[in-house]
């Protein structure tokens, strides 16, 4: 046993980082999860549609950030390709597609938003008390990136039955939207 | 970095997306709301695969980007086709099952 390991292994010591604590990275991620909470909130309660839509942008780049700075680099870059380059884009032609059944505004009557306020704050306080208590300071030791050529492997050789899964999901997808959104 | 940070961060995007999804009448935006929680479950995957020091959690999160792709596609479409139908896509005024 090497005495990294054995470092590892008695206690919290991080042999990627010889221990020491990440603070740019810390710095790095609370600005992100500010800004990523402050564009969910907006995303949900703002009343010009558009406007929703490009707060989701905001979230979504932060999510991107974020899984880069886990060191999962291929997923933060398929983040951004797939969810702000296409979905974005499709959401856009949805709202300008449907314009004028809502004008700018989307009422929300007082009753059903504080139901939903109420529900969304139990959610957020069970979640919060089980993972608070579940993973007290549990720390993540990886500093290095994961490599892609890894993610891959993975996917063509245990996964690839949920891979040829999801490609035949997204063929059916396709062809069913346009079936659906298809004028007579 | 704690475990514990970006789970909290995906907790609130989940109740916010939870919220959105409850509250908002315009389906669009329904289904934004759902990309919210799509998206606080990406960063549960990929923190664990960190924590976990193993890429399986990455592939999953790649999987479920490809499962929001298509249900945006669908969702949208079946959005469209209401709002031909209807002239409207607020969701308090689908009713046509109710009892």
């Amino acid at each position: 046993m090497s005495t990294s390991t054995l470092f590892a292994a008695t206690g919290g010591f991080d042999p990627l980082t010889g221990g020491e604590v990440m603070v740019a990275q810390n710095i790095a991620f609370a600005i992100m999860a500010v800004t990523m909470l402050v564009g969910a909130v907006r995303m949900v309660t703002t009343r010009n549609v558009v406007h929703a839509a490009l707060y989701l942008v905001i979230v979504l780049a932060g999510a991107a950030g974020v899984f880069i700075l886990l060191g999962a680099e291929f997923v933060g870059v398929t983040q951004v390709m797939v969810y702000i380059g296409a979905i974005i884009v499709l959401f856009l032609f949805g709202i300008m597609l449907t314009r004028g059944s809502f004008g700018d505004d989307d009422g929300v009557d007082g009753e059903r938003r504080s139901m939903a306020a109420m529900v969304g704050a139990l959610v957020l306080a069970v979640m919060a008390a089980a993972l608070v208590d579940t993973f007290r300071d549990a720390e993540l030791s990886r500093a290095q990136p994961s490599l892609t050529a890894d993610v891959g492997d993975l996917i063509f050789s245990q996964y690839i039955v949920p891979f040829e899964a999801i490609s035949v999901l997204l063929l059916a997808a396709l062809i069913g939207a346009i079936v659906v959104a298809r004028g007579d | 970095m704690y475990l514990n940070q970006f789970l909290l961060l995906s907790a609130a995007l989940f109740a916010t997306g939870v919220y959105g999804v409850l509250a908002r009448r315009n389906g669009v935006l329904v289904l934004m709301s759902i990309e919210l929680i799509l998206n606080a479950v990406n960063i549960n995957l990929v923190a664990f695969a960190a924590f976990g020091n193993q890429p399986a959690g990455e592939v999953f999160a790649l999987f479920v980007i490809a499962v929001a792709a298509a249900e945006v596609g669908v969702g949208l479409a079946m959005v469209l086709l209401l709002y031909r139908n209807r002239k409207s896509i607020d969701l308090a005024q689908i009713d046509l099952m109710r009892g």
